[in-house]
This record gives C-alpha cells, sequence and structure tokens, in this order.
C-alpha cells in the first residue's frame, strides 16, 4: 500500500504529467480556456489513464515479452488506447448519459493526447508492476487535471488583464505554463515515503 | 471473417472505381510538378502557418527534447520524416480507408512509420536515442502528424501531400532547433554537444575544454566577460515554455495579422 500511494503522490504532484514532462500540451493548451471544459477533459484522463495502464501493462508483460514482439509496442498500445475510447464512448452513452454528455466530445481527442501513451511508455521504461502501473496511471492522471484546471482558472482570471495584443492567448498560456512548472520544481526532492516512514531510509 | 472483410474492400472499391480512374488521370498530369502552389505548401508552414507558434500542435516533443541542439534536430527530421510518409501513404489510401474507422487506420500507419525510426535510431545513433527515450514513440501521439493527415491528406493528391508533409515537418524542426540552439547556448555555452561536431562557445577555458570565448577572468579574448555564468534556467524544461512564448510574442508582433483576438 505504501508504495501504490508513493507512487500515485509521485507521479500526480512531484513527477506531474504536464509540468515536468509535458506530455498532452496539446489539449492542454487548446482546452483550457473555460473552467467548465477543462475539468471534463481532465476526468476524461484520469479515466482513460486508470483503464488503459493495467490493459497495456498486461498487454506488455504476456504477450510482447515472451513473444519476443517488443517491436511492436507502439502499435499495440496505441490500438489499445484508440479501442478503449471507442469502447468507454459507446459505454458511457448506453449508460451514462449525463456522463456522456460532459466528456462526449473530449473522448476522441484523449486517443492523441500524448499524456496517455507516454503514460504506457514510461511505464514499460520504468517497469513498474501492476499494482505500481494503476497507481501510476491514476497519479497522473490527477497531475494531469490539476494542472488543467489550474491553467484554466488563471486564464479565465487573465481574460481582463491589460496583457500586450501579441501574446493575448497562446503567448499567455505559454508563459503561466512555465511559471507553474517552476512553482512545481520546488517539490522535486520529496520522497513521500521517507516523509511518511514507510521506508526508515532514503530509497538508493 | 476474413474473406468477408476482402469481398467487402473489393465491393467498395470497385464502387468507387469511377471516381478513382478520373482521379488517377488528373493525379497523372499534376505528378511531381513543382511550381508556385507546391512551393507554398512548403514554405507557408515555415513561419506564417508554423504548426508549433500558429496551429498549436506538437508541442509536447517540442519542449522535452531541446535542452540541446543534437537531439532536437535528430527529433526534427524523425518529425519530418514522419510526417511525409504518413502524408504520402494516407493521402494514396484515402479513397479506400471507410470514414468510421479512418483514425485507426491513420494511427496504424504512423506507429508503423515511428517504429521504423525507433529501429533505426536504435542502430545507427544509440546515445541520442536513450537521451530522447520515450519521446520517440511519442511521433505517434504528436498531434502536427494526425492534425495534417486529418486537415490535409485526407483531401488531397498524394505529391501535393507529401509536400504538405514536408513542410509541416520543417517548419516544426524551425522551431525545435531555434528553441535547442537558445536553451543550449546561454544553458550550458556550447552548441551541438553530444555529436560529432560539438562546439564550446562560451564558458571559463580549462585544460581539458577551449571555449571559443573564454570567461575565465585572467586570461582569454573575452577576459572582460568575467561575470559571464551559465544560465541553469534555461536547462529547465520551463525555460522551453519561455522561449517559445518570445517567440510567438516577436512573430505576432511583427504580424499582427496573427494576434489572437478572442
Amino acid at each position: 500500500m505504501g508504495d501504490f500511494l508513493n507512487i500515485f503522490i509521485k507521479s500526480a504532484f512531484i513527477e506531474n504529467m504536464v509540468l515536468a514532462y509535458f506530455l498532452g500540451m496539446c489539449s492542454f493548451l487548446a482546452v483550457s480556456k473555460t473552467l467548465s471544459t477543462a475539468s471534463g477533459l481532465g476526468l476524461a484522463v484520469i479515466f482513460v489513464l486508470g483503464v488503459t495502464m493495467p490493459i497495456n501493462w498486461i498487454i506488455n508483460e504476456y504477450v510482447l515479452i515472451p513473444a519476443d514482439l517488443e517491436f511492436l509496442r507502439f502499435i499495440l498500445f496505441i490500438a489499445v488506447i484508440a479501442s478503449t475510447v471507442q469502447l468507454v464512448e459507446m459505454v458511457l452513452e448506453k449508460f451514462s448519459p449525463g456522463l456522456y454528455a460532459a466528456l462526449g466530445i473530449f473522448l476522441p481527442l484523449i486517443t492523441v493526447n500524448c499524456a496517455i501513451l507516454g503514460g504506457s511508455l514510461f511505464m514499460v521504461s520504468r517497469e513498474y508492476n501492476l499494482s505500481e502501473s494503476v497507481a501510476f496511471g491514476l497519479g497522473g492522471g490527477f497531475g494531469w487535471f490539476l494542472a488543467i484546471i489550474a491553467l484554466a482558472a488563471i486564464r479565465e482570471r487573465i481574460r481582463y488583464s491589460n496583457v500586450p495584443p501579441a501574446l493575448r492567448g497562446l503567448g499567455m498560456a505559454f508563459l503561466i505554463t512555465g511559471l507553474m512548472g517552476i512553482a512545481f520544481l520546488s517539490l522535486t526532492g520529496i520522497d513521500p515515503a521517507v516523509f511518511a516512514g514507510w521506508h526508515p531510509t532514503p530509497a538508493e | 471473417m476474413v474473406p468477408i472483410a476482402t469481398t467487402a474492400m473489393a465491393e467498395s472499391t470497385e464502387v468507387k472505381t469511377g471516381v478513382l480512374t478520373e482521379d488517377t488521370a488528373a493525379e497523372k498530369e499534376a505528378t511531381f510538378e513543382f511550381g508556385k502552389k507546391e512551393k507554398i505548401l512548403i514554405t507557408d508552414p515555415l513561419l506564417d502557418n508554423n504548426p508549433i507558434t500558429i496551429q498549436v500542435l506538437g508541442v509536447c516533443s517540442a519542449l522535452a527534447v531541446t535542452s540541446l541542439v543534437y537531439p532536437s534536430l535528430v527529433m526534427a527530421v524523425a518529425v519530418t520524416f514522419v510526417t511525409a510518409f504518413s502524408s504520402l501513404a494516407t493521402s494514396l489510401m484515402r479513397n479506400i480507408i471507410p470514414k468510421a474507422v479512418r483514425l485507426i487506420v491513420q494511427l496504424v500507419i504512423i506507429a508503423t512509420l515511428v517504429t521504423l525510426v525507433n529501429e533505426a535510431l536504435k542502430v545507427l545513433a544509440f546515445p541520442v536515442y536513450k537521451q530522447l527515450s520515450v519521446y520517440i514513440g511519442l511521433i505517434i501521439t504528436n498531434c502536427i502528424v494526425m492534425g495534417r493527415l486529418e486537415a490535409f491528406a485526407m483531401a488531397n493528391k498524394p505529391w501535393r501531400s507529401f509536400l504538405d508533409g514536408i513542410g509541416n515537418g520543417l517548419g516544426y524542426g524551425l522551431i525545435l532547433v531555434a528553441v535547442g540552439v537558445v536553451r543550449e547556448l546561454f544553458g550550458k555555452g556550447s552548441l551541438f554537444a553530444g555529436s560529432g561536431i560539438a562546439l564550446n562557445i562560451i564558458g571559463p577555458s580549462s585544460d581539458s575544454t577551449k571555449y571559443l570565448i573564454n570567461t575565465t577572468a585572467e586570461s582569454g579574448i573575452g577576459s572582460f566577460f568575467g561575470w559571464y555564468a551559465n544560465n541553469n534556467l534555461m536547462v529547465l524544461p520551463a525555460a522551453a515554455m519561455f522561449v517559445i512564448a518570445v517567440f510567438i510574442w516577436l512573430q505576432r508582433s511583427y504580424n499582427t495579422k496573427l494576434v489572437d483576438i478572442s
């Protein structure tokens, strides 16, 4: 449990997907104009990351590695993500029209959100196990959600400020994200495991 | 399953043969021309319709790999290759791809090309491959590739789509390398570090390294630069955001038509 929480906190705050690795930047910048749409997309990202990460872990561990087909990883991962998104869309439409209406337009966007594929690729390169990859998926998604609602809230406020015309919109979004990235840097070096006493000494 | 699928495919091509022959006849006339219209396809994405600063596509990798020039250059070449050939392949197949599954077909084309790039880099330039790590795989979800397939290649002839792919790849690469130059020069004082032609531009020279502009206080042509120290902010990922923001600022101040009104 300690490891689960540790990875969750790490991936949500300390190694934030957007602010430390710049994953999912396209939709992050494009869909952060208003708070409501931003939170819709953020929720969808948490959901899809949490679902695709364990599926991709199982495929990687029980299909690709035993069959020595690791060069097919990209194609299979993206196929899993695309079909999961499609499936989620259909299930939501049938059983939860309210949630579908809220997330509907964002789900297709998520297929090409680098945070989803990036999460799966990081999971492979960091050699997580199944529960760790679930924690990483949920934590990473939560971090992404936090970042996009923060940016959207700031952008909603900044609309009333006197910004140089050439910086309006996109330019300011870049600057704000950069500043947020620096703010999040202050969290680097924190080891939640040590802090909470799960491990007596810092992990090497 | 398979026979049904193939007959369905054959039927759909038969239905469209009329369209296809007209199309190919027109294509033959226009093939491989390189006039003014084609030149615009390459030059327009470099500045006025740049994928990163104007279309806001493909930003993720633009930020993550640009702390050094050499990896940025490799990334730019890789992305140009993928955009050019995925546009070509999609455009060749655009009449037989069913609308409902077109995203998955496009993703498979892109993923195949990216796998090729990945394997090639692993063999040819292993250190850079290590440095770029997951960002090579992330070319698949680089919005610029899919964006161009959706916006251009699905509706245009192969040769024009190929040129559009090259143009957008180059426009993307231009920003990538420009950001890389700024970040590496001010952050590390060098250029092309890690490649065969590494240049040390500015910094305190010692026995092992020789900088073009020497900033050791006692000696050297640039000794009056004794106060200079590398700006570590530039090495941080956030610096890429600031550099691109400044590019956007400059570009939109110069060309006020591009200013965001909303």
